[in-house]
């Protein structure tokens, strides 16, 4: 059976985490800013699981759990902020909700 | 075991139960406590002197150990010889009868407790001063007595002149106390030890000294120090404005008791003097002309307290004659009939100003004789006393100084003649102006009542028969004697100094009372100098007072506090503000600015490390 080595998942990885990256900056809706960061994780998870494959240890699958469980945890209070600077200020543009600041 | 330390436990238990409760127990209390500690205090002292009897050898009570650092071992010892028994006696019993006096005086002032709560811890230090076996003990009873005097010139503390001259008392003193630690650092780093007994045993063992030498320095300083309590040149000048305070402080503290701790300790000193005889004879200069330079100023002085302050001045500069003269037991029989004399004087000034409703203007006075009896003749006993008059106290102790000054150096005793010449006219002056004439005043004289005019009586009785305690010969074992030939032709020549000085004041102020003011109008000139107190406060003030007081706002609050030190306080907030000012515009509110220097930073680190790892 020919297996994927593990270069591929990592090139792949970093792939997902630079169009993470690049979403989270280059975007200015917030939804797909909140997307870009998902992104960001999921890419680390894919590592994550394919280290653990390659040594074959229960390490990396944990941590896929912990981060899964973490970004579970953040969409629920992100998109909670998110629901409310909607209402407040009528906009989901990051570039106008600029009050916090000096 | 004589139990020293109760003498001086009950001025001060009466300090604190006064000071501590005075506002709410009754006026009677406060009093009973106040005179009651006093008198235990002076029973106590004199039980103590009758067991101790001769006194041949001084008897030292030795109680703990106050510092112990190093090389340096204080401990909180007294001790009683002869020298300390005069002054025992001299300060309870001039102390009591003040006290008593007092109890009158002050009725009808406010802050009666606080007065008398500070008469017994003035009685309290001034008792340690005198008890102390060592130079730091003595030493606290030095500063603390200055303190006392300084709360009680500054009684009347909603007065400003009065709140003035007790810091200027204080500051003044300071000056002096200066010098005076000086000589303790030094005689510490010289014998290794304060103590008494130590140091005048070390001390006798050394030369005499030719020239100046380490006794010498140490002699010079701790006249420096006597210069400030006992207000001689150049630091008299307090003395005459802590007149301020009440009637009986400046009795108690400013002639009696106080003022006389220089000569005291220029006394106890008497071994250092001895083998430096170049700061001896300073002694006797600074002496002799402060008596007689504060004799002139005190001429003319139209404030009756003030005449007596100035008289105060003169006569402590007798006493230092007699020291500096190597007399010092002719100082310290001087310090006890002075002590006498001069405190009646003031509490007689205090009775007539109590009779004229706080008057103390010589020329509102006059015409006083018949209504205040007793105070006048008291104070009638108090002046002859003063002025010389054999064979009245004041003789005897005056005889004994000029004696002792003639053999020292004849100048010094023409010096010190003439002060006696002036010392009775001054003294009648004021007895004139005050009891003779017609009175000028619009008060309606009465008596003092007979709790002041009892101690009055008493304290006259003193001035009188006073000069028959023969202090210098109960004295003799304490200090060296010299060689005395009493003079017939000496006392013969003082004598007729005083008696032609009181004709003079006769002639001035009763005879023909416009004489003065003509004299006085001729001499105009010469009269403003005199009157102004040769414009010595105002040299003071120019040459030192406005220095300091400029060289402090300009140089060292306005340059190096407001702008070396707070300019350097300030200037590292403003810094740090106008830093922070540049970095808060990274705080922009945009998220993408902040995800941006995130990778930013997360790029960096990848790059450092990566470095990192190439090096290693």
């Amino acid at each position: 059976m020919i297996s994927v080595p593990l270069s591929w998942y990592l090139v792949l990885s970093a792939v997902l985490f630079a169009i993470g990256i690049s979403g989270f900056l280059i975007r200015r809706n917030i939804i797909t800013v909140f997307m870009s960061i998902e992104l960001m994780l999921n890419a680390v998870n894919l590592s994550f699981v394919a280290f653990a494959r390659q040594f074959r240890a229960v390490d990396g699958h944990i941590f896929a759990f912990f981060v899964m469980v973490v970004a579970a945890a953040e969409a629920a209070v992100g998109l909670a902020i998110i629901l409310a600077v909607f209402r407040n200020r009528a906009t989901l543009q990051i570039d106008e909700i600029d009050s916090m600041k000096y | 075991m004589h139990h020293l330390w109760l003498i001086l436990a009950f001025p001060l238990a009466g300090f604190l139960v006064n000071g501590l409760l005075g506002r709410r127990i009754s006026k009677t209390l406060v009093t009973a406590v106040a005179i009651g500690s006093v008198s235990l205090c002076l029973v106590w002292v004199v039980k103590v002197l009758l067991d101790l009897g001769g006194l041949g050898a001084p008897y030292v009570e030795r109680y703990f150990t106050w510092i112990q650092s190093g090389d340096l071992k204080v401990g909180f010892d007294l001790s009683v010889d002869r020298l300390t028994a005069v002054m025992l006696l001299v300060v309870t019993g001039v102390g009591l009868l003040i006290h008593i006096y007092a109890a009158g005086y002050m009725d009808h002032e406010g802050g009666y407790y606080r007065f008398f709560a500070f008469l017994n811890l003035f009685m309290f230090f001034m008792l340690l001063l005198v008890l102390a076996a060592n130079f730091l003990l003595l030493f606290v009873g030095w500063e603390g007595v200055g303190l006392c005097s300084y709360l009680l010139i500054g009684f009347y503390f909603i007065r400003k002149s009065a709140a003035d001259a007790g810091k200027k008392a204080f500051i003044v003193n300071r000056i002096g106390d200066f010098g005076f630690s000086l000589a303790i650092y030094l005689l510490f780093t010289t014998f290794g030890s304060l103590d008494f007994a130590t140091i005048f045993g070390a001390v006798n063992e050394r030369a005499t000294e030719s020239g100046i030498g380490t006794l010498t320095v140490i002699g010079l300083l701790l006249l420096i120090g006597a210069t400030g309590k006992s207000a001689q040149i150049p630091l008299y000048v307090w003395l005459p404005d802590a007149m301020e305070g009440p009637t009986p402080v400046s009795a108690l503290i400013h002639a009696a008791t106080m003022v006389t701790a220089g000569v005291y300790m220029v006394a106890r000193c008497s071994a250092i003097y001895l083998r430096a005889p170049v700061a001896l004879n300073t002694v006797a200069w600074i002496g002799v002309l402060t008596a007689a330079f504060a004799a002139i100023i005190g001429l003319v002085q139209n404030d009756i307290k003030k005449v007596f302050a100035y008289s105060t001045v003169s006569q402590l500069g007798y006493m230092f004659l007699g020291l500096g003269a190597g007399a010092f037991s002719a100082g310290i029989f001087h310090l006890v009939t002075h002590a006498f004399f001069k405190a009646l004087l003031f509490l007689g000034a205090g009775s007539v100003m109590h009779s004229l409703n706080g008057e103390q203007d010589l020329r509102k006075m006059g015409g006083l004789r018949r209504r205040v009896p007793v105070t006048f003749w008291s104070m009638l006993c108090a002046s002859v006393a003063i002025a010389g008059v054999p064979p009245f106290s004041g003789f005897h102790s005056k005889d004994a100084i000029l004696v002792a000054a003639w053999r020292h150096s004849p100048l010094m005793y023409w010096i010190g003649v003439i002060t006696a010449a002036m010392t009775a006219f001054y003294i009648f002056r004021a007895l004139f102006l005050t009891f003779w004439g017609n009175y000028r005043g619009e008060g309606h004289p009465h008596e003092s009542p007979p709790v002041m005019t009892i101690p009055l009586a008493v304290l006259a009785l003193l001035s009188l028969g006073g000069g028959y305690f023969d202090v210098p010969g109960f004295l003799r074992s304490a200090f060296p004697v010299r060689q005395t030939h009493n003079s017939e032709m000496l006392a013969l020549i003082s004598v007729s100094a005083s008696l032609s000085g009181i004709a003079v004041a006769w002639l001035f102020y009763v005879y023909r009372p416009a004489l003065a003011d003509v004299i006085a109008s001729k001499l105009k000139g010469l009269y403003q100098l005199v009157y102004n107190k040769f414009y010595v406060d105002e040299i003071y003030d120019a040459a030192i007072v406005r220095p300091v007081v400029h060289g402090s706002t300009n140089l060292l609050w306005q340059a190096v506090d407001a702008g070396i030190i707070d300019g350097l306080v300030n200037r590292i907030g403003s810094q740090s503000c106008a830093v922070g000012n540049v970095l808060r515009r990274l705080q922009s509110g945009n998220i993408r600015s902040y995800a941006a220097w995130v990778v930013a930073g997360a790029v960096l680190a990848v790059v450092v490390a990566g470095f990192l790892r190439g090096a290693i």
